[in-house]
């Protein structure tokens, strides 16, 4: 089932032509590595997608439906997830209340609504779980590893039961332990049936997860194919340009 | 803290999700606002000790009335912190309240009036810092250190600068809300206790607090979430303003007339109480029971050094030595988790 499809995306910032025609659709639980130079337009069209820009030309359809997208919030009311390259965690609040942050579960306590904090330990605690994460929900962010702060940050979009969910370098500032922890992750995400986009510059990790690889050099799609069936040397390649087109 | 465990292995991923990093006891002596506690009870400890006059009724009455104030006002000013701000204009602000309640009485009006009128100056103060701060995004020590020179002009603008020592028909009902006491604990002091626990109610167990926790460590993040981040941000100055404008009118009550000089340089001693009692000046951090801790304990060492007979000219070098030796202790700390 096709939850994101993207038909002749281009985006113009004044003189400069950041995407042309960019054309891409995703399935429920596929996971896609979108790559490229720096400059290339992934974070143009990353940002596209999540509602922070409108793009010049083209259109864009969520499980089948056009949408067009003035705030990130849209977005977010559409299913779309992002988890940002630094995460946006606050470090001095705990796992479950970062999970919940904004969107905070109260309960009465006479005539005031106070925070269920028993109820968000608990919603937080199971989506760990189903993220086969160990990152315990009272824990406070500053004490935890890069592993679990990526639990955190990706708990997050689950609480929100997100279908596609956006990464932006996850793997780019941490250690190679937690960097398995990542995949794994990915790969639970995947299980549920959620659609990934997965920006990156490491490739081993994007070989190691994604089913198809998109790469974009200056605003175009160069190539889209299954990662069975292309290699390492041919994606650098046709980041580089060394490889026109596949 | 979690990374100086040893790796440990567990029976099931649900064991390592419930399993507990640190005990209750640990987490209390991991708090500055406990060392301060500590060191508080043992400064009246060896004062009763080496004084025969600390210890007695009076002066301990005198004690807590005279903490109360600064301790009401670091409530909000430990709010304002813990979202990342700073609040400079506090002791112009409680002036200001003192000083409209005092010529809105001595004209004849009652009471309930007088210190509404009073406390709606002070918030008025609080929705200017917070709205120049929050959506002209002037840095928070600049707005409130104009607001600290412009409050109490307007005071001085107000009473001409006179001093006003006469309020009205209510003026005795005045003098007993600010300066009388129930049960044998003076009124200020009560007021403190029921701030003290609204506010500590309001950071733990409502959404604004826990934003204001979040704003205060990562803005951005608290943001992108959706958090109404420049409506927060007024309320916090509308509420470091609101504690100030009560503090105003228990003090105008206690000292029986107003002056332009009240709470002059008070936001040094408010500062000192909510930083000394574990408020972190980069934001992110603070407790209401710190705060007052902090409070308390730069009024013992005030009392302390008039009971010991040195001159009150040495507070001053208490008060900044201990905010400076505060933020030290938590850079140190700071500088320990990262070498590790």
């Amino acid at each position: 089932m096709t939850v994101l499809r993207l038909e002749w995306i281009s985006k113009r910032f004044g003189a400069i032509q950041a995407l042309e025609e960019v054309s891409l659709s995703l399935d429920a639980g596929e996971v896609l590595g979108l790559m490229g130079d720096n400059g290339a337009g992934k974070s143009t069209l990353v940002k596209i997608i999540a509602g922070n820009y409108r793009p010049s030309g083209g259109r864009i359809y969520i499980g089948g439906a056009q949408k067009d997208f003035h705030h990130p919030i849209e977005a977010r009311e559409s299913g779309i997830e992002i988890v940002y390259q630094d995460l946006a965690l606050c470090d001095n609040l705990t796992a479950a209340t970062n999970v919940f942050l904004g969107r905070e579960l109260t309960r009465s306590f006479g005539p005031f609504r106070i925070m269920d904090y028993a109820s968000m330990n608990a919603v937080a605690a199971k989506l760990f779980k189903e993220l086969k994460s160990e990152t315990r929900p009272k824990d406070f962010v500053k004490d935890m590893s890069g592993g679990q702060r990526q639990a955190v940050a990706i708990a997050r979009t689950r609480l929100a039961s997100a279908k596609i969910v956006l990464m932006d370098e996850p793997t780019a500032a941490i250690s190679v332990r937690q960097v398995a922890e990542v995949l794994n992750l990915i790969r639970e995400l995947k299980r549920q049936q959620i659609a990934v986009i997965l920006i990156s510059h490491r490739m081993p990790d994007v070989f190691a997860v994604a089913d198809r690889i998109t790469v974009l050099r200056r605003g175009r799609k160069v190539a889209d194919k299954p990662v069975s069936e292309t290699t390492p040397e041919e994606i650098t390649g046709l980041i580089t340009g060394a490889i026109q087109a596949a | 803290m979690t990374t100086e465990d040893k790796p440990k292995e567990f029976a099931s991923l649900d064991e390592a999700i419930d399993w507990q990093t640190h005990s209750h006891l640990s987490r209390i002596f991991n708090k500055q606002s406990f060392w301060v506690f500590v060191a508080a009870v043992i400064a009246c400890a060896v004062l009763a000790s080496v004084t025969d006059t600390f210890a007695t009724q009076q002066n301990l009455f005198n004690v807590t009335r005279n903490f109360a104030f600064v301790a009401i006002v670091a409530l909000g000013m430990t709010v304002v912190i813990i979202s990342g701000g700073i609040d400079l204009s506090v002791g112009s602000t409680l002036c200001l309240s003192a000083m409209v309640l005092a010529i809105l009485m001595n004209a004849g009006n009652p009471l309930w009036l007088s210190a509404l009128a009073a406390i709606a100056a002070a918030l008025l103060v609080g929705l200017v810092n917070g709205l120049l701060i929050a959506y002209l995004r002037i840095p928070p020590f600049v707005v409130t250190l104009g607001m600290l020179s412009l409050a109490r002009s307007a005071a001085m603008v107000l009473s001409n600068n006179k001093m006003v020592f006469q309020f009205g028909p209510d003026e005795k009902l005045l003098f007993w809300l600010g300066g009388g006491s129930s049960f044998g604990i003076a009124h200020p002091v009560i007021a403190l206790v029921l701030l003290a626990l609204l506010t500590g109610f309001m950071l733990k167990w409502t959404r604004w607090g826990t934003h204001v926790f979040a704003i205060g460590s990562n803005e951005r993040a608290a943001g992108l979430t959706g958090i109404n981040v420049l409506g927060l941000k007024v309320s916090v100055y509308m509420c470091s303003a609101f504690f100030a404008g009560v503090a105003g009118v228990l003090e105008a009550g206690w000292l029986g007339g107003v002056t332009t000089n009240l709470g002059q340089s008070m936001e040094l001693s408010v500062i000192a109480a909510s930083v000394i009692g574990g408020a972190n000046l980069m934001g992110g951090a603070g407790t209401v029971f710190g705060s007052v801790v902090g409070a308390a304990l730069i009024e013992v060492i005030r009392n302390s050094l008039i009971l010991l007979g040195i001159s009150t000219f040495w507070q001053g070098a208490f008060v900044g030595s201990f905010i400076i030796l505060a933020v030290a202790f938590d850079r140190l700390r700071a500088l320990r988790d990262e070498s590790r």
